[in-house]
């Protein structure tokens, strides 16, 4: 049994360590995607083979806010070299927060050979691997996109008014002075782009990062993570549950711990998050 | 108000390398120069006023104030992979220490789009505006007499 196995997750075969992706660094079969916060890192040295894939510029659509539609993601993977087959391997900063935000816009296309390298690029830089600036190229594949599906994992609007007025539960993993509504008005802080501080109604708060080991920023055991989310927030095994956070990255994090790590199978991440509802005009909010 | 001279140029500069992995090699370079806060300035643990609202790097910005009536500005990062926030601390630093802090004082936030292009995300942009917006904080403070040390 691996270490990641020794976890308790119920899918463990998601993660990845950075053993496993050195081994496979000329696998045919593997592509490494690097996704980050920083723009600037990829740029200043990666894993040797990894591809960049950008949340602003590759996975969003550029006029509306949406992610890419079906050619736009069909037009990625061929570009990055990516066929139906290709296991995807994802890794970045801050926690792998943006490469699991990333992996959950492949899963709205369905493309589930994807799995995600436990740590992140800190983990990798800090067990002293090699990183390069060499940029690779790949030959254009010839990826038949699915149609992006919504329905599974992804929450609008109306749909988590309804869920509200159910009484479902809801997972806000922002900042506790996110979550108080506090940090829209403090003085002279960044307009977070919100009119309104607060949460949404009946929403627990465990901050996405929890979820992580600080030290070396790979995920917490199964144990552990069943008590946050099953003793903290109260989540049940057979609950539907929606998470959010200000504009759907970091609650994409804890969609993944949810979803794949502790198995929930109805988990739906609101993209539109604190961005939209702390806007929307006469939806209820609490602080 | 205008923007002081060495800001001015160097957003002159960024603005003739529109290609942007071009501009991402030279903010990678300009971070490569950034030099943490000195130890007779401030020494870990930072004091908090010192922290960079909405920064995810974990940004300190220190103000010492020069014989001749400016002000220096010190920086720590730490968050070993924020690059970004390197590079704008760098750029600060080097345009803006020793420039007339009523200058300073009227520098915009949004030059962080100047110099990093409009493709960041609205976290990181928020934290790299908070940067400058609490270095003019902290000349407008100095401006109004209240000291060289005033935090966020």
């Amino acid at each position: 049994m691996s270490e990641i196995e020794s976890r308790g997750y119920v899918h463990p075969e998601v993660l990845v360590s950075t053993d496993w992706v050195a081994q496979h660094l000329d696998d045919p079969e593997v592509r490494i995607i690097e996704s980050n916060e920083d723009p600037l890192l990829y740029s200043s040295g990666h894993i040797s083979g990894a591809v960049e894939v950008d949340w602003t510029r590759d996975l969003n659509d550029p006029v509306r806010r949406d992610y890419l539609g079906r050619e736009g993601f069909e037009a990625l993977m061929r570009r990055i070299g990516v066929n139906r087959e290709t296991t995807v391997v994802f890794y970045g900063d801050r926690n792998n927060w943006w490469a699991t935000y990333a992996y959950w816009v492949f899963q709205l296309f369905g493309h589930d050979k994807a799995k995600v390298m436990d740590g992140g690029r800190i983990k990798w830089v800090n067990e002293g691997r090699p990183l390069t600036r060499d940029v690779p190229t790949y030959p254009a594949s010839e990826y038949q996109a699915r149609e992006r599906d919504d329905s599974r994992i992804r929450a609008f609007r109306d749909e988590v008014l309804k869920h509200v007025e159910a009484r479902r539960p809801l997972v806000d993993v922002r900042s506790p002075q996110e979550y108080s509504g506090e940090r829209l008005h403090m003085p002279e802080y960044p307009n977070e782009g919100a009119l309104r501080g607060g949460h949404i109604p009946g929403a627990a708060n465990i901050p996405w990062a929890k979820a992580v080991n600080p030290e070396d920023g790979t995920f917490k055991p199964a144990a552990e993570l069943r008590s946050l989310y099953q003793s903290e927030a109260h989540l049940k095994a057979d609950d539907d549950v929606i998470v959010y956070c200000r504009i759907g990255e970091r609650s994409s994090h804890t969609w993944f711990v949810l979803t794949h790590l502790l198995g929930y199978e109805q988990v739906r991440n609101y993209d539109g998050s604190w961005t939209e509802w702390g806007n929307l005009v006469g939806v209820p909010i609490e602080r | 108000m205008a923007l002081p001279e060495k800001l001015t140029q160097t957003l002159e500069m960024l603005e003739m390398v529109p290609d942007r992995n071009e501009r991402i090699q030279l903010l990678i370079d300009i971070a490569g120069r950034f030099e943490e806060v000195p130890p007779k300035i401030a020494r870990r643990p930072f004091p908090p006023e010192h922290l960079v609202p909405a920064c995810e790097s974990q940004a300190y910005i220190f103000g010492e104030e020069r014989p001749d009536g400016t002000l220096a500005f010190h920086f720590a990062v730490e968050n070993p992979q924020g690059i970004s926030a390197k590079a704008m601390a760098v750029i600060l630093d080097e345009t803006l220490s020793g420039a007339p802090p009523e200058q300073v004082a009227q520098v915009p936030q949004d030059i962080v789009y100047d110099v990093f292009g409009r493709e960041l995300s609205m976290g990181k942009s928020m934290g790299l505006m908070s940067m400058v917006g609490m270095v003019a904080r902290m000349a407008k403070q100095f401006a109004e007499g209240k000291g060289a040390t005033a935090g966020a």
